[in-house]
């Protein structure tokens, strides 16, 4: 080891500026046996941050259900996979890109899309579809509306330019994300069974092929970076937001693809958050073996970038493989013949141990497997928010005095209304897989070559969350179960992207406690395990941490995608049915947010055994054919979900319902609507009744308007003129 | 029919064209790398979709360059098929195949939604599976298609019978007035949405009828496009089973 370099002295002051706790110091010094080198520590700094080591969560991690019968890898590798049928897997994840997103949102958001496909493509499959979960704070909030048009704009210009879809998502607004709004995107990839590749180095001798984009110095530290909180120093950091480059990722995907269908590859893996640190780190650890790196041979795009920069850039689009010794040749002409730079960068050594040479010099030795078991892991204390209690205390709910304006001015938020002011600017038909895309209440793909096909959504209210994390957490789980439902499509997985402020705070510990409580309980009782997904921490600006919001996105299977009901009214004379039972519930409900500006009460029960029923039978109904309209109960309630499925297909419908007006936007859960030709309707109110799902018959679809009548109050509002209003609510409302 | 699909770097809907040609309409189709300098024997040659050298110049502008290029324009010149989609109709322009030039969408922002067309030709290549007149719905996904040239260039494209396609309202009724910006989707002149050349045997459309050829996408109304350009008969009911 040389101190030649102009590095400054190692010491723990330095160990604690790049985020190191004082006995994580204390034991990389045990570890080596000595002080560790500049390099060192900010390879250690890197790969024990929370963004890497998930220090402070995998204790409670622990609780989720990994394991089931369609489950072929679950966490702890690029990302999970399932078997789907038929020889296919979907492999999938969902990842946060938070900090980066709220520095500088447009590269924030497109690299966030690319790093998650690279998560995709490095297991083998082709990446075939995207979901995108926005939170946006307060529209009028400062920069909100540039971040907010970055955010979209990232995601459309990498997403489209790669080619892979963005069919669905969702996005919100609440003034707890105006210092830190949340970009969390999903991933899904399509492989053959037989062709699943893993990120396990093995073979002492084999060659290490650095390929893509040269290294620079963005992104350095990054991941440290997303380790902590924010303060008013933000703007500051926009250096260590990465750059996205969509048709280096392209190139890349496709020249990746290609050089795992010859076997000359024995593992691949992209550099993402720590770069070249952690693809390297992690490889070798999963397959037990040593590597020697010489940074001398990467591909750089600046001079004079030392070892440390090196380790620890986020340059994005770069792929490390390990090659068969002798069959390097094969992958090096595969690179060349898509235009990308290759380079032998090192080899996989059997000693276990980490060495990385830098102008002829050691400047890093350590042991790998020590490195990763020792990671350090906290049991944070917890503590119940002082407040939970006054906020949990029942609200008053006042009764509208006119049900059909109370409708139109929440159709009026950026909250309720349609959002195709941001999914018009995702490609969401490339690939010619999507049979039903953005808008609707899940996605749906059709698997080319069969009738099968995928279903896709992704959920959580953090309003809930914030009043109850558990009971918010098992909510998201149901609803996306429902979601799923609505489009026939049976749970085989889920990916989750856990969205919190500031562990070291036990009452942000205990959220996050509470919050994988409840995702557990919904996972188990719906018997969907989680195969992957993402902690991100820290979402803190100046002590104010955004709502605890866990981001479900969940995977189904349909059997048949020729036949699915919509989730809008399509035939004049249908019979609407509700399915469920209200229990006139408004704590955290949208009525009281968006109309009076209250977050008060327990969050909506969830009876995890009524919505296994409901959504059993909405399977049932839809596999059968027997529904043409099929939408979940969710914010805003039975009002809003009405006036969706009418403004959908421009169709109105005449009703009676037995409840007091404000129960038409009460949130109770385990409710949708279905729509059945008249025939049909005694034979799936039947069934409903079979199935111990509760069941009236409201009325029927036709006319120009949304027409109810309940408890003595009417509404009585056009379509058309609720359509105007909802499809321009978000594009009045951001002024763009 | 022998069909080629080119593939750039950056191409994204290569495959897209590819299935419907193979699966559903059961033609003899190959992959054309850029870096080739022949077509084979190929006579129809699609240009497809997507973001050739990531479009970080003008769109089409680098991909114009590639070596496939020269074969392609000498396919056309020999009275072949070419028909560009999205990315290959900006690639078609730029190689001064076709006449006119594109700009950012009028919106300034990428559009993905579904256009209405009216076919203005149904004595091409490409457009005898249809009526003279018949509205069509096909998405279309692009950030640069508002097609535009002189007004005295319009006037005779227009003239010689070369716009094809062009956008409408639902009804089919022209896309003006108020409502304009909602039917032409990205402020084309004219509502130019498809061009020919004068000999009829190469067509540019920024619509991607290989994104509506399939009833279980609830549209099937741009398998004739290709079903016409492979000389398939206009029973698509047929072609489909």
């Amino acid at each position: 080891m040389s101190a030649t370099r102009n590095e400054p002295p190692v010491d723990i002051d330095l160990a604690k500026a790049q985020g190191l706790a004082e006995d994580e110091y204390g034991q990389i010094c045990d570890i080596l046996g000595r002080v560790p080198t500049y390099t060192e520590l900010g390879i250690t700094s890197a790969l024990w941050s929370e963004h890497c080591s998930y220090k402070s969560s995998k204790v409670y991690l622990r609780e989720f259900p990994t394991e089931g019968e369609h489950v072929l890898q679950g966490p702890g590798e690029n990302a999970g996979i399932v078997d789907i049928g038929d020889g296919w897997v979907a492999v999938f994840k969902m990842e946060s890109h938070n900090h980066p997103s709220f520095i500088e949102p447009y590269q924030g958001a497109a690299t966030g899309v690319g790093g998650i496909l690279r998560d995709i493509f490095t297991m083998g499959a082709r990446p075939v579809a995207c979901l995108d979960a926005l939170r946006f704070g307060d529209i009028d909030a400062p920069r909100m509306r540039y971040l907010i048009d970055g955010v979209v704009r990232g995601i459309g210009d990498y997403g489209n330019c790669v080619g892979i879809p963005t069919v669905g998502g969702e996005t919100s607004f609440h003034s707890g994300y105006n210092e830190n709004i949340l970009v969390n995107a999903f991933a899904l990839g399509l492989a053959r069974r037989d062709r699943i590749f893993h990120a396990r180095a093995s073979g002492a001798g084999n060659p290490m092929l650095y390929a893509g984009s040269a290294t620079g110095r963005d992104g350095i530290h990054g991941a440290t970076m997303a380790s902590e909180a924010f303060g008013s120093e933000s703007e500051s950091k926009r250096p260590t937001v990465q750059v996205g480059d969509p048709f280096a990722e392209k190139i890349v995907l496709e020249a990746c693809l290609e050089v795992m269908r010859t076997d000359a590859a024995v593992a691949v893996q992209d550099m993402g958050a720590a770069g070249l640190t952690s693809s390297a780190f992690e490889m070798a650890d999963r397959g037990g073996v040593g590597f020697r790196l010489n940074l001398d041979r990467v591909p750089l795009r600046e001079p004079n970038l030392s070892p440390y920069e090196i380790m620890l850039s986020e340059s994005q689009e770069r792929m490390l493989l390990v090659a068969h010794r002798g069959r390097q040749e094969e992958v090096v002409k595969i690179f060349e013949r898509w235009g990308l730079e290759v380079a032998e960068i090192g080899e996989i050594t059997s000693d276990g141990r980490a060495q990385i040479l830098a102008g002829g010099e050691e400047v890093a030795s350590m042991p790998i497997s020590p490195l990763a078991a020792n990671a350090p892991m906290y049991r944070r204390p917890v503590a119940v928010p002082s407040d939970l209690a006054a906020r949990q205390e029942p609200p008053e709910v006042p009764e509208p005095s006119d049900p059909g304006t109370v409708l139109e001015r929440l159709l009026d938020t950026p909250e309720l209304g349609c959002k195709s002011w941001i999914w018009r600017q995702y490609d969401h038909t490339v690939r010619t897989n999507t049979v039903i895309g953005p808008g609707g209440d899940a996605a749906v793909l059709v698997l080319k070559g069969s009738t099968g096909g995928l279903g896709l959504t992704s959920d959580v209210n953090p309003v809930y969350c914030s009043l109850d994390p558990a009971t918010g957490g098992a909510q998201a789980v149901a609803e996306a179960v429902r979601n799923l439902a609505c489009v026939g499509a049976k749970p085989v997985g889920l990916t989750d992207c856990l969205n919190f402020g500031n562990p070291e705070n036990p009452e942000v510990s205990w959220q996050f406690r509470e919050a994988v409580r409840g995702i557990s309980a919904g996972c188990r009782a719906f018997d969907v395990p989680v195969i992957s997904g993402n902690v991100s921490f820290y979402n803190e600006t100046e002590g104010r941490s955004i709502p605890p919001t866990p981001t479900i996105a969940m995977v189904g299977v349909i059997a048949d995608v020729r036949n699915l009901p919509a989730a809008h009214f399509t035939a004049v004379g249908d019979r609407v049915l509700l399915l469920g039972q209200d229990a006139n519930e408004f704590g955290g409900s949208a009525y009281l947010r968006l109309l009076y500006g209250v977050e008060q009460g327990a969050p909506p029960k969830v009876d995890l055994e009524a919505e296994s029923r409901l959504a059993g039978l909405l399977r049932f109904l839809v596999s059968d054919e027997r529904i043409h309209t099929a939408h979940d109960l969710a914010e805003g309630g039975l009002g809003i979900a009405l006036a969706e499925a009418c403004v959908g297909g421009g169709l109105g419908v005449d009703l009676e319902i037995d409840c007091q007006p404000h129960q038409l936007f009460s949130e109770t859960q385990a409710r949708a609507i279905v729509a059945v030709a008249p025939n049909t309707a005694e034979q799936v109110m039947a069934e409903a009744e079979k199935r111990d799902v509760p069941v009236v018959d409201v009325g029927a679809v036709g006319g120009t308007a949304l027409k109810l009548r309940c408890d003595g109050a009417v509404v009585n509002s056009e379509v058309e003129e609720l359509h105007r209003i909802w499809s321009t609510a978000l594009p009045r409302a951001l002024e763009m | 029919m022998k069909c080629g699909v080119v593939v750039f770097p950056g191409s994204n809907c290569d495959h897209d064209v590819y299935h419907v040609l193979k699966h559903s309409l059961g033609q003899d189709v190959h992959f054309l790398w850029h870096g080739d300098s022949s077509v084979r024997d190929c006579e129809l040659v699609v240009l497809p979709g997507g973001f050739s050298y990531g479009d970080y110049l003008r769109a089409g502008a680098m991909a114009v360059h590639s070596p496939i290029m020269a074969a392609v324009r000498q396919l056309a010149d020999n009275g072949g098929r070419v028909l560009g989609v999205c990315n290959g109709f900006q690639i078609l322009l730029e190689a001064g195949m076709l006449g006119g030039a594109m700009r950012r969408n009028q919106s300034l922002r990428f559009e993905c939604r579904d256009a209405f067309l009216r076919v203005e030709r149904s004595d091409l290549p490409f457009t005898s599976g249809y009526r003279s007149g018949q509205v069509l719905r096909m998405p279309i996904a692009h950030a640069e298609g508002c097609y535009i040239d002189t007004e005295e260039a319009l006037d005779k494209l227009e003239h010689n019978g070369r716009v094809v396609f062009r956008y409408v309202d639902s009804e089919g009724g022209a896309a003006e007035g108020e409502q304009a910006a909602k039917w032409n989707v990205n402020g084309s002149a004219r509502a130019i949405a498809g061009v020919c050349n004068e000999a009829g045997n190469v067509l540019g459309m920024m619509p991607h009828p290989e994104r509506c050829a399939d009833k279980l996408f609830g549209n099937d109304d741009g398998l004739a496009v290709l079903a016409s350009a492979v000389g398939v008969a206009a029973d698509l009911e047929g072609v489909l089973a």
